[in-house]
């Protein structure tokens, strides 16, 4: 076990505080909805009540009419603005539909909240209340919500398209069926991913600003990829490039739902242009809830071949996976960036893997923290404990017999990921002994023996995840149709100062502090003196934004080179300005030195204003210390750990408190601790929601019966115990900073921790699963199915 | 979450809010703290023409003692009714109870009079003052009403209030020391509404339960009382407890939503009504 040890004068491996956190605590923060250019005008969107009709008739002319309105338009109205429709950037497999889908329904709506009609007025309220007078004559068609009932195809989502089925996607390694065939013994298990609504803090919102006389456009938006946007926003509208600029202010959160490219987009753009007037689009809470993306909604259909003793061989996965009505961005790919990870951190010789996309007439699901990971995560470790149950093994045992010992590391697992780096033994280690396992493991037993009405479960959850999305060559392999690489330029401005432009864009992770970190170090300069510019693809020209865990991982190696890069071309300058032979110089605390006079020597400052006056350069030098580094990561990285949980479940109301958390991280070496601290914190606070909070409920018509935070349940501080975090440090080999990433580790591993938790306190009781989330109804009715008197 | 139009009067004196009312009819609402009303009006669930703000006016705010009862103004927060000195020394019930309102926000905007006639089943106070039989304090254009607790809840938000009467006083009794209490709150989450809420008012005289009072929130469209299990409780013993708690939902029909079927409602009206009683009696 190690812990980063920073020396005296380098700031990676230090607590830095947050140099985002005194704008955004006080008020300075610059929301998208908060951009109000002068002369603006507002724009909202009718939203379908109903999920599934044709638009026999939709009329926006009484709307026109009403106080404030200066605009209203159709979906039949702005059909010929869009070159292209809404753009499906994975293609999963060969047979898979990609149905068309327009930022403004044309002639059918197939979920509640599909776009039906626009307003545009003079302010927001107006603009709101002129939507109630925009006629529509809903034709009903049947609807679909079940995935099996849509698997059926009686009632088709996208008539044309003759099925619900999305894509039918297969893998498979060894001789699965030989394996289970001779398996001593088999578990066989069905979990449900529940739907999730992923809630940012900042709802989506957009501004369009344009500059009528020569056709440019400003897009702002609340996204976590302002290049992606750009790109796809220029598909669709047809608009050239060097036209639009996207910016992503401060944007308060997203989690994957704002990783995508979203209707209101290329309207806002299209109705600027034509308007010649700025903008503004912000969703409400129920808006939000209606129009962005929804996370997981799976069904894992899982079977384990395992050997008396407790050596695991086969693993089956059998998954259907709702798309919703359409697919979004990434839709189709996120059940199957999880597919590498259901075999999670345990050496089997024969795995199976099969998942069937299916439309239903609910909104789009697309990425959500973790995406595809932590799916995959909770199957395995769910399926984990069951068997240990099965073979009346204790669960760390069973998972010490089986997963990939380190000394065994790099290792190709049967999904066909090769695994960098871990130490799966340490992190289990340490987490035990923070938790006092064995302590817990003797009260539980005493509250078994005593009868007790609150009954203790401890739940594992020792997991890795692939993070730094991504190799660009796999990303090609896989269907998707961009890159994985990430940008950065580097400069050192004249009076000495480091600009660091990067191409990963933040909403809320505090990469400006670790950027200026890792900068900082690089360069020899203070802390307080870089400067991180990022999420504006008028100064970031080049860059693939932030999701997957990947900005420091990628985006941070990038900056990392392009500083060496400028570290290089310095030690060029200074040593014509030293008259000292390069290889003569040592570069120490941001300064040249030649090596034996300690009195001849530059600071970085001084080289790169002499760069910058060029007066005295070598031969074929250009001026200034700038430069620029593209990272396409070879490898993934794999952090992993070991998250440990105690609940307490009250057998009488089906309450569950959680008593103690212990997580021992290992996301390789640490840049700032805080930070990786919080992200743990976030992570953890997230997956508990799922385990035993959160679920979108839709209606079989359709409706979204959890359309706001009154129904849709996601915890507080006071809802969740201390957190007891320690980290192992595993360096990741596949980059230099040996850094592996930390965004959604928490979210991954603390959901079935949790679950197992529950079902721990329960088990003795005849209770081997409840659903997520585990709420005081749900156990309750577990409880009272096991004991033979139904739910 | 955004509102239709309305007009919005602030008004000085209970006297200008009736009139108010009494111009607006049907169409106005009051507005005490908000924290339900404008939630339902961002939703458009509600939409008033006019809303009558009373915030301003002091006779509604505060706690005084009347000899036998304590007199809360409508626009006493939760907050104040948690740190009134009266409430804590004659009613310390209701300065517990308001102290699980809702969360901090809420109980420093909210106020018992906006609680109470907003008229929530699932709310905390309305049982609370329905197990205190409380008095509430009505004034309209034909003047002061006094209403009972147990007739003031009528249906599913909707309480024994005219169209242009203004809740002025809830009127509550004063508890010798012979009175303890207990509420079990139930919910989702830490800050959320009852799942079902159970509060105990137990007077004991000579190790015997003289009188218990059960008020259960969420169990029915308003909030009731567990009038079985307080039969069998008068004049018994604290081991009768567990038998006269398992009638704790006879006669209520609880509402199904997304946290809990009526079976599950039942079941835990039961354990907590048992639990509050225990903790109460204890």
């Amino acid at each position: 076990m190690t812990a980063t040890e920073a020396s005296a004068t380098t700031t990676v491996g230090r607590v830095q505080l947050r140099k985002e956190d005194a704008r955004l605590l006080t008020g300075q923060s610059r929301w998208t909805d908060n951009l109000a250019p002068p002369g603006s005008l507002h724009v909202a969107i009718l939203r379908s009540p109903v999920a599934h009709a044709r638009l026999a008739r939709v009329d926006v002319s009484p709307a026109l009419a009403q106080p404030g309105v200066v605009a209203a338009f159709t979906g039949a109205d702005l059909a010929d603005a869009w070159a292209a429709p809404m753009p499906s950037a994975w293609q999963v497999s060969d047979d898979m539909i990609v149905p068309p889908h327009y930022p403004v329904a044309i002639d059918e709506v197939r979920y509640v909240g599909d776009a039906v009609a626009v307003v545009v007025a003079e302010d927001r309220h107006a603009a709101a209340d002129a939507l109630e007078h925009v006629d529509v004559d809903y034709e009903p068609l049947p609807v679909v919500t079940d995935m099996d009932d849509a698997l059926r195809d009686e009632t088709l989502v996208h008539a044309d398209a003759g099925t619900n089925r999305c894509y039918l996607y297969g893998y498979e390694a060894g001789e699965v069926d030989r394996v289970f065939d001779d398996a001593e013994v088999v578990v066989e298990r069905r979990y449900i991913q529940q739907r999730l609504l992923p809630t940012a803090i900042e709802p989506r919102a957009v501004v369009a600003q344009p500059v009528p006389a020569t056709g440019e456009v400003t897009l702002y938006s609340a996204t976590q990829v302002p290049h992606f946007v750009r790109v796809f926003a220029c598909l669709v509208t047809g608009m050239p490039e060097h036209n639009l600029r996207v910016i992503a202010p401060d944007v308060g959160g997203g989690f994957g739902s704002k990783l995508d490219f979203y209707a209101e987009e290329p309207l806002l753009l299209v109705l600027a242009r034509r308007l010649g007037r700025p903008l503004r689009w912000a969703e409400t809470r129920s808006e939000n809830y209606l129009a962005t993306i929804h996370g997981r909604d799976l069904v894992q259909n899982l079977a384990v071949a395992a050997d008396r003793d407790g050596t695991v061989r086969g693993l089956r996965v059998d998954l259907t996976a709702d798309m919703g009505a359409y697919l979004q961005l990434l839709t189709p790919s996120i059940p199957l960036l999880g597919r590498y990870m259901y075999p999670g951190i345990y050496r089997f010789e024969a795995h199976a893997f099969r998942c069937t996309g299916v439309f239903t007439n609910k909104t789009p699901t697309d990425a959500y923290r973790g995406a595809g990971r932590p799916e995959a995560t909770f199957a395995i470790e769910r399926l984990m404990d069951d068997l240990a149950a099965e073979l009346g093994m204790d669960p760390l045992e069973l998972r010490r017999r089986n997963w990939i010992p380190h000394e065994q590391f790099p290792y190709e697992t049967i999904a066909g990921l090769t695994y960098d780096s871990g130490n799966y033994e340490a992190a289990t280690d340490r987490a035990l002994e923070l938790l006092g396992y064995d302590d817990l493991r003797r009260e539980q037993q005493q509250r078994r023996d005593d009868d007790d009405p609150v009954q203790l479960g401890i739940g594992v959850s020792t997991y890795t995840e692939m993070c730094g999305l991504a190799p660009s060559r796999w990303l090609g392999e896989t269907g998707y149709a961009a890159g994985g690489w990430e940008a950065a330029t580097v400069r050192v401005t004249p009076l000495g100062k480091a600009e660091v432009v990067t191409g990963t864009s933040p909403h809320g992770q505090g990469h400006v502090t670790t950027f200026s970190q890792i900068a900082a170090d690089a360069l020899g300069v203070p802390f307080e003196d870089v400067e991180v510019v990022h999420g504006d693809t008028g100064r970031v020209p080049w860059g693939l934004d932030t999701y997957g865990s990947r900005s420091l991982v990628v985006g941070g190696i990038a900056i990392h080179g392009a500083c060496h890069r400028v570290v290089d071309k310095a030690r060029t300058v200074a040593a014509h300005l030293l008259e000292a032979a390069e290889d003569d110089l040592e570069f120490v605390e941001g300064s040249f030195r030649v090596r034996g006079s300690p009195e001849a020597s530059m600071s970085i400052q001084e080289v790169a204003f002499a760069a910058f006056g060029a007066h005295s350069l070598p031969d074929g030098v250009e001026p200034n210390l700038t430069a620029d580094h593209v990272f396409d990561p070879d490898e993934f990285s794999f952090p992993h750990g070991t998250h440990l949980c105690a609940a307490e479940v009250d057998t009488q109301t089906g309450a569950v408190h959680l008593r103690s958390y212990v997580a021992v991280d290992d996301v390789g070496r640490v840049v700032n601790p805080q930070i990786v601290e919080g992200q743990v914190h976030g992570g953890i606070a997230q997956g508990v929601g799922q385990a035993l909070f959160e679920e979108a409920v839709y209606d079989e018509d359709g409706n979204l019966v959890t359309g706001s935070l009154i129904d849709y349940h996601i915890p507080s501080a006071a809802d969740l115990p201390h957190f007891t975090t320690d980290r192992t440090e595993t360096p990741a080999p596949g980059n230099p900073l040996g850094v592996k990433g930390v965004g959604e580790a928490g979210t991954i591993a603390s959901t079935p921790a949790v679950v197992n938790a529950v079902v721990d306190a329960l088990r003795h009781l005849g209770v081997d699963d409840v659903p997520m989330p585990a709420s005081p109804q749900n156990v309750w009715s577990a409880i009272r199915t096991a004991q033979g008197g139904g739910a | 979450m955004i509102p239709a139009a309305f007009d919005y009067v602030r008004v000085d004196s209970v006297e200008e809010a009736i009139g108010a009312l009494a111009e607006h009819g049907d169409e106005a609402k009051i507005l005490a703290g908000g924290h339900s009303l404008l939630p339902l009006m961002k939703l458009r669930f509600a939409m008033p023409e006019v809303l009558v703000d009373v915030g301003r006016v002091a006779a509604l705010k505060g706690v005084s003692d009347a000899g036998d009862e304590l007199v809360i103004g409508a626009m006493t927060t939760h907050h104040q009714v948690t740190r009134d000195p009266l409430v804590r020394d004659h009613c310390g019930v209701l300065a517990d109870v308001a102290a699980v309102v809702g969360d901090a926000q809420v109980r420093h905007r909210g106020t018992i009079g906006g609680a109470t006639a907003h008229g929530d089943a699932a709310g905390d106070l309305p049982a609370t003052l329905l197990a205190l039989e409380a008095t509430m304090v009505a004034h309209g254009r034909s003047g002061l009403r006094e209403i009972a607790a147990a007739d003031f809840f009528v249906g599913h938000l909707t309480t024994a209030l005219g169209d242009d009467e203004v809740l002025t006083e809830i009127r509550v009794p004063k508890l010798d020391a012979d009175w303890a209490w207990h509420y079990e709150k139930f919910s989702r989450v830490a800050q959320a509404w009852a799942i079902v809420g159970s509060l105990a008012l137990v007077r004991r005289s000579n190790g015997t339960i003289e009188q218990a009072r059960v008020g259960l929130t969420h169990m029915d469209a308003v909030p009731v009382r567990a009038s079985a299990t307080e039969a069998a409780l008068a004049g018994a013993s604290a081991e009768a407890i567990t038998a006269a708690a398992e009638q704790a939902a006879e006669a209520t029909s609880p509402p199904e939503d997304l946290s809990a079927t009526p079976e599950f409602r039942a079941h835990l009206a039961r354990v907590l009504t048992r639990r509050a009683l225990e903790a109460a009696a204890g």
